[in-house]
C-alpha cells in the first residue's frame, strides 16, 4: 500500500525500501502493542503486594540485582518493543513524581489494555475506548478524594507518617525491620522539612551504604558521612568544635586558563620561581591556618608538599570530596564553599561539634562522620546489610519511603491500601457507567474491571483465591457501605484497612490512575507500526 | 499476529517454578564447591588463571576460591558475594556462610516442592535465625575482664580457625604468633600495622615476629650498614630533579654556557635541599620516591643512611613505628617529628638482604616473616595466618567466645527445634527446616574428616539434651568429645556473622520468582 499514484498516472512510491520495513496495521497493530503491554504488566504483576516476590535481573556486564521495585525492574529489563519502553517510561514518571506504586501503576495499565482488548474485538472504535476511559479515570479521580481521608499529625506526633511508611517497606525484602526503617525515614524527612511552604528537598537526605554489619544496625546520622579518608595518614582521626573551611580550589601550584608560558632563561629567573613555589604552598596553608580553620575539606587534590605542610601545621584535611557531598557538608555546617584561597574568611567557614574517622571491618574502610552541625537540616541515612545487593535494596526501598513521608507532608490526603480503594473506586465507576449514554459507557465497565486487577493480583500473590476474596471483599464494601476493606493480604484476621493501619497517599493513588489512563489512551490511538526489519 | 519480542535477542527470562529451581541449583552447586574444605580435615582447591602464564593458586580459603570463580548463575554470585562480604567484615567464616546459605536452600527447596509459600519459608526462617542468635547469646563466654584467661581464649581461637588450614601442622607455633602480633595493637582493628613479608626458604616451622619492623630494601651502597641510636625522618618528597610545579614553565636559553648555568643551579638546589634534610639532624632518611645517584651520594658523604622507593604502605607503618612523621617540606627543621629507633641493621633471611629496625618507640606494628617450601605454600599460608589475624583482632573488640567444633550449630539447632514444635501453622516446617540445615555443618565437618557423620551427629544431638552440655565434634579422635577440655573456640562475631548473612541471603533468592538476563554486552571483536 506504499505505493501511490499522481495525477497523471505515475506511481510513486511513499514508504521506501520496501522489504527492509515490517508494518502493521489497524486491528493488528492495536493487539500486536496490547499483547507487549500486557507482557509487561504480567511480569510486575507477582511483585506487587506485601507478599509479592522478587525479580532477579542480570546486567549485560553480569553484575546481578534482586528487587521488588517496579521502576527498578522495568529500568533494567532492556526492553527491545517500544511500547514496553512506553510501559517502562510510564513506571519512571511515577516514580520521578510519587516515588512509589511504580508497580501498581503498571499492573494497573496492563488490566486496562486488557479491558480494551476485549473491548476492540466487539468492534468498538478505539477513541471510544479512549474517551470512555478519561471519563472513567475521572470519575476514580474524585471518587478517590471524596473517600480520602485528611490524617494529622504534628512534629511531635508523627505516628501516622510511621505507619504509612511501613505500609510501603512491607512489600520490600527490609519488610524484617520495617518499623525502624520507617521510623528513620520520618525523622529524616522531619528533620529537612520546611512546614511553612510544605515542601521537603529530598536532596538534603543522603543515603550511603556500606556493606557488613546487619540490617538492624543501620542508623540516621543527624550529619554527613564522606567515604573518604584524612589525606595524611598521621593526622588526627578526631576534631571537637571542628571549624571547617569548604574549597574548591587544589592545593596546588595555580594553572591559570588562559594558555600561557613561562620561560625561563637565567638562574635567577630559575630561583626565583622555585621560591615563588614555596611561598605559594606555604601561602595557602597560612591563610586557612589565619582564618582559625580547624578541618579542611577540598574538592581537588593535594600536593605531597602541601599535604606535608597541612600536616605540619596541624590543619587536619579531607581530599577529592565529591561536589554533592561538598554542598551538603556547606549546608549542614552553614559555611560556605570557597573557590579561592584569597576569599577565604572566618564567617565563611562551617561548624561541626564532632568530626570523626571510623573504620569498618577487616580492610582499610574508613568513612568520616560529620556529625553535631550547627545546622542539622541535612542528615544521613547509614545503611549496613549483609551483601551489596540487599544494600541497593535498601537504599531503594528507603527511598520510596521517605518519597512516601514526603508526599504526606505536602498533602496530608490518604487513601486505605490493601486494593481498598481500587474496589471502592471500581464499585463507583461502575455506578456512574449507567448514567452515559452511548458506546463510552461499555468502556467505563470495563475501566471498572481494570480496576479490580490489582486487589486480585494482591489476593493471588498472597495465596488467596482471587476471585472469591473480591467478590467477598466487593459485597462487603457495599453491604457495610465501609470503603476501608480491602485484601487481607497477612492474614492478619480482619480485612479493614482502617483496623490494620495500611495507608496510601491519596495522590499517589491519583496519579497511578491518571498516568495509566494516559498511556492506555496513547497507545490505543495507534493504527500503524512501521519498524525496520531485523538485517 | 505475532507477539513483539519483549526483550533484546540473546536476553533470557525465566519464571516461577524454572527461576526457583535454576536459582536453587546454582546455589546449591556452589556451596557443594566448598563444602569438601570445611573443617580441620577439609581439602583443599587447585585454581588455575586464565590470565596470561596460568597461574595456580591453592588455597582452603572459601572466598578466595569463590573470588576466583567465573560464574554465569545469578543466584551463585548473591553467595560469592556473601562469601566476600565474610571476609571483609570478620575474615573467617567464608566457607561456613557459603554452605549454611546452601543447605538452607536445599531445605527450602523441599518445602517449596511440597507446596509451602516461599513467603511462609523466609518468614519461618527469619524466626528460627532469630531465636538461634538468642541461643547463642545465652550461651556465650566473655572473659574480657580476666586477662590471662582471655589470651587463653585468644590462643584458642587462633588454633580453631588455623587448624583447617596448611598451617594446621604448627598451630601453636602461629596460633602465638597471632595472638602476639594481635596484642601488639592494642584493640585497633587496623591489620595494616601488622606487616608480613614472604620469603622462599626454610620451613613454616623457621616463620617468626619481630617486634621491630623490616623493612625489604637494601641499604645504598657506600652507606653505613648499621646505625645505633637512629634518627630518621619519613619523607615522601621528589629526590630526581626537584621540578618546578608552575604549570607551564619551561626552560628556554640561547646558548650552550646558559644550559650549564641552570644545571649547576638545579645541582645546587638539590645540594640545597638534601643540606635541609641533613640538617635536621638526622642519620636515617627513608624516602616514598626514587632518590638519584647525586643525592645519595650526598647523603653517602654525611654519612646518613638513605633508603629509596619504599612502598607507600611502607612508609605509612615506618612512620607508625618510629613515631616520626611524614614530611615533603624540609624548612623548619625544628617542627617536624623525627621518628626513632635503637638500631638500624641490615639482615639476612635466606638469601635476601632486608633492613631491619629495632627498639622502636612505639610498639603498636611488628613484622611477621614467613618462611616457607614454595611461593603456593607462602601465599597460602600468608592467607591463613590474614584469617587468624582478622578474627583475633575482631575478637579483641568483641571478646564473647563460643565454643567450636559444632557446638554452636548443635545448641542453635536444639532451639530452633524447640520453637518449631511450639509455633503453630506452616512456618512450623519452615523452622525444622533450618534446624535441619544448622546440623548439617557438623555432619560435613565429620563427613570431609571421612567418619561416620551419621552416627556422630546422633551422638552429639543426645549429648546436647543434658544441660549445659559442651560436646562437639572432636575430628582427631574422630568420636564426640568436650570442647571445653579440647579448647576449641569460635568468635562469636564469627558465627553470627555466618548465620545472619546465610539466611539473608537464602531470604534473597528465596523471594526470587523471575530471571531475566540481559543480552550481554558486545564487545569488539579482538580475536
Amino acid at each position: 500500500m506504499a505505493l501511490a499514484f499522481d495525477e497523471f498516472g505515475r506511481p510513486f512510491i511513499i514508504l521506501r525500501e520496501q522489504d527492509q520495513k515490517t508494518r502493521l496495521r489497524g486491528l493488528d497493530a492495536q493487539k500486536s502493542n496490547i499483547a507487549s503491554g500486557k507482557a509487561v504488566a504480567r511480569i510486575l504483576r507477582t511483585s506487587l503486594g506485601p507478599k509479592g516476590m522478587d525479580k532477579m535481573l542480570q546486567s549485560p556486564d553480569g553484575d546481578v540485582t534482586i528487587t521488588n521495585d517496579g521502576a527498578t525492574i522495568l529500568d533494567l529489563m532492556d526492553v527491545d518493543s517500544q511500547i514496553a519502553k512506553l510501559m517502562v517510561e510510564l513506571s519512571r514518571s511515577q516514580d520521578y513524581e510519587i516515588g512509589d506504586g511504580t508497580t501498581g501503576v503498571v499492573v494497573m495499565a496492563g488490566s486496562l489494555l486488557e479491558q480494551a482488548e476485549k473491548l476492540l474485538e466487539r468492534g468498538i472504535h478505539p477513541i471510544r475506548i479512549a474517551e470512555g476511559y478519561e471519563m472513567a479515570s475521572r470519575i476514580a479521580f474524585e471518587h478517590l478524594e471524596h473517600i480520602a481521608h485528611k490524617f494529622e499529625f504534628s512534629a511531635t506526633d508523627v505516628e501516622p507518617l510511621v505507619q504509612t511508611c511501613m505500609t510501603t517497606l512491607s512489600s520490600k525484602i527490609v519488610n524484617r525491620c520495617k518499623r525502624s526503617l520507617a521510623e528513620i525515614a520520618v525523622k529524616a524527612v522531619l528533620a529537612v522539612v520546611d512546614l511553612e511552604r510544605k515542601d521537603v528537598n529530598l536532596d538534603l537526605i543522603k543515603v550511603e551504604g556500606k556493606v557488613g554489619g546487619k540490617l538492624e544496625d543501620t542508623e540516621l546520622i543527624y550529619g554527613i558521612i564522606v567515604d573518604k579518608d584524612m589525606s595524611h595518614p598521621q593526622m588526627p582521626k578526631q576534631i571537637e568544635d571542628a571549624k571547617i573551611a569548604i574549597l574548591t580550589c587544589p592545593f596546588e601550584p595555580p594553572k591559570p586558563k588562559t594558555k600561557h608560558k613561562v620561560d625561563i632563561d637565567s638562574v635567577e629567573k630559575f630561583q626565583t620561581l622555585r621560591q615563588q613555589e614555596q611561598m605559594y604552598f606555604d601561602d595557602m596553608v597560612k591563610k586557612c591556618k589565619d582564618v582559625g580553620a580547624t578541618l579542611v575539606i577540598c574538592q581537588w587534590g593535594f600536593d605531597d608538599e602541601a599535604n606535608h605542610l597541612l600536616m605540619n601545621r596541624n590543619l587536619p584535611a579531607v581530599r577529592w570530596v565529591g561536589g554533592v557531598e561538598l554542598e551538603l557538608i556547606a549546608i549542614a555546617t552553614g559555611g560556605r564553599i570557597v573557590p579561592r584561597f584569597q576569599e577565604l574568611t572566618t564567617e565563611k567557614l562551617g561548624k561541626a561539634g564532632l568530626v570523626r574517622e571510623k573504620a569498618f571491618g577487616t580492610t582499610k574502610d574508613r568513612m568520616i562522620y560529620i556529625e553535631h552541625c550547627s545546622n542539622s537540616r541535612a542528615v544521613t541515612i547509614f545503611i549496613r546489610g549483609g551483601n551489596k545487593m540487599m544494600i541497593e535494596e535498601t537504599k531503594r526501598s528507603i527511598h520510596d519511603a521517605l518519597c512516601v513521608a514526603r508526599n504526606l507532608i505536602r498533602n496530608n490526603s490518604i487513601v486505605y491500601g490493601g486494593g481498598s480503594a481500587e474496589i471502592s473506586c471500581s464499585i463507583a465507576v461502575e455506578a456512574a457507567a449507567d448514567k452515559y449514554p452511548g458506546v463510552e459507557q461499555y468502556a467505563i465497565r470495563a475501566f471498572a474491571d481494570a480496576l479490580d486487577a490489582i486487589p486480585m493480583a494482591l489476593a493471588e500473590n498472597s495465596g488467596l483465591q482471587p476471585i472469591e476474596t473480591l467478590s467477598a471483599v466487593k459485597s462487603q464494601q457495599i453491604k457495610e457501605n465501609n470503603h476501608c476493606c480491602g485484601i487481607d493480604c497477612n492474614d492478619v484476621g480482619t480485612n479493614d484497612m482502617l483496623e490494620q493501619n495500611v495507608f496510601e497517599t491519596l495522590i499517589g493513588k491519583q496519579q497511578q490512575i491518571l498516568l495509566a489512563t494516559q498511556v492506555v489512551k496513547m497507545i490505543l490511538k495507534i493504527d500503524d507500526v512501521i519498524s525496520p526489519s531485523d538485517y | 499476529m505475532a507477539i513483539d519480542k519483549l526483550l533484546k535477542d540473546e536476553a533470557t527470562e525465566e519464571k516461577g517454578e524454572r527461576a526457583r529451581m535454576a536459582s536453587f541449583i546454582g546455589a546449591m552447586a556452589i556451596a557443594d564447591l566448598v563444602k569438601t574444605t570445611l573443617g580441620p580435615k577439609g581439602m583443599d582447591k587447585i585454581l588455575q588463571s586464565t590470565g596470561r602464564g596460568h597461574s595456580v593458586t591453592v588455597t582452603n580459603d572459601g572466598a578466595t576460591i569463590l573470588k576466583s570463580l567465573h560464574i554465569d548463575n545469578p543466584a551463585a554470585k548473591v553467595l560469592v558475594d556473601i562469601s566476600k562480604v565474610q571476609d571483609d567484615e570478620v575474615g573467617d567464616g567464608t566457607t561456613s556462610v557459603v554452605v549454611l546459605a546452601g543447605e538452607l536452600l536445599r531445605e527450602a527447596e523441599k518445602l517449596v516442592n511440597s507446596k509451602i509459600h516461599p513467603m511462609t519459608i523466609i518468614s519461618g526462617f527469619r524466626m528460627a535465625a532469630e531465636c538461634a542468635r538468642n541461643a547463642l547469646l545465652e550461651k556465650v563466654v566473655d572473659n574480657k575482664m580476666d586477662a590471662e584467661k582471655f589470651k587463653e581464649d585468644l590462643m584458642k581461637i587462633a588454633m580453631t580457625t588455623l587448624s583447617s588450614k596448611i598451617l594446621s601442622q604448627d598451630k601453636e607455633h602461629f596460633a602465638k604468633l597471632a595472638v602476639d602480633a594481635v596484642m601488639r595493637l592494642k584493640g585497633s582493628t587496623n591489620l595494616e600495622s601488622i606487616q608480613i613479608i614472604k620469603k622462599p626458604g626454610g620451613s613454616l616451622k623457621d616463620s617468626f615476629l619481630d617486634e621491630g619492623f623490616i623493612l625489604d630494601k637494601k641499604i645504598g651502597v657506600g652507606q653505613p650498614k648499621r646505625i645505633e641510636d637512629a634518627k630518621i625522618l619519613v619523607a615522601n618528597t621528589a629526590m630526581d630533579t626537584d621540578k618546578v610545579k608552575i604549570y607551564g614553565a619551561r626552560v628556554r636559553v640561547d646558548s650552550m654556557a646558559k644550559v650549564a648555568e641552570i644545571e649547576t643551579a638545579e645541582k645546587e638546589k638539590m645540594r640545597e635541599k638534601v643540606q635541609k634534610i641533613i640538617n635536621h639532624g638526622i642519620n636515617c632518611f627513608v624516602n616514598r620516591q626514587l632518590i638519584y645517584n647525586f643525592p645519595e651520594e650526598l647523603f653517602a658523604d654525611a654519612g646518613v643512611l638513605a633508603i629509596e622507593h619504599a612502598d607507600f604502605d611502607g612508609i605509612e607503618r615506618l612512620a607508625l613505628v618510629t613515631g616520626g612523621e611524614i614530611a615533603s617540606t624540609f624548612d623548619n627543621p625544628e617542627s617536624v617529628k623525627l621518628g626513632y629507633c635503637k638500631l638500624i641493621e641490615e639482615i639476612m633471611i635466606g638469601e635476601d638482604k632486608l633492613i631491619h629496625f629495632s627498639g622502636v618507640e612505639m610498639g603498636k606494628a611488628c613484622t611477621i616473616v614467613l618462611r616457607g617450601a614454595s611461593p603456593h605454600m607462602l601465599d597460602e599460608a600468608e592467607r591463613s595466618l590474614h584469617d587468624a589475624l582478622c578474627v583475633l583482632s575482631q575478637t579483641v573488640n568483641d571478646s564473647r567466645v563460643l565454643f567450636g567444633g559444632g557446638w554452636p550449630e548443635m545448641v542453635m539447632a536444639k532451639a530452633v527445634d524447640e520453637l518449631a514444635k511450639r509455633t503453630p501453622g506452616k512456618r512450623s516446617h519452615a523452622i525444622e527446616a533450618f534446624s535441619r540445615a544448622l546440623v548439617a555443618i557438623p555432619t560435613t565437618i565429620a563427613d570431609n574428616a571421612g567418619l561416620d557423620s551419621a552416627e556422630l551427629v546422633a551422638q552429639l544431638r543426645a549429648e546436647h539434651h543434658k544441660e549445659e552440655s559442651r560436646a562437639g565434634i572432636d575430628v582427631i579422635s574422630g568420636s564426640v568429645g568436650d570442647m571445653g577440655e579440647l579448647g576449641i573456640s569460635e568468635a562469636f562475631k564469627v558465627k553470627q556473622a555466618v548465620l545472619l548473612s546465610a539466611t539473608e541471603a537464602a531470604e534473597m533468592i528465596l523471594r526470587v520468582d523471575e530471571i531475566i538476563t540481559c543480552a550481554p554486552r558486545k564487545r569488539e571483536d579482538r580475536m
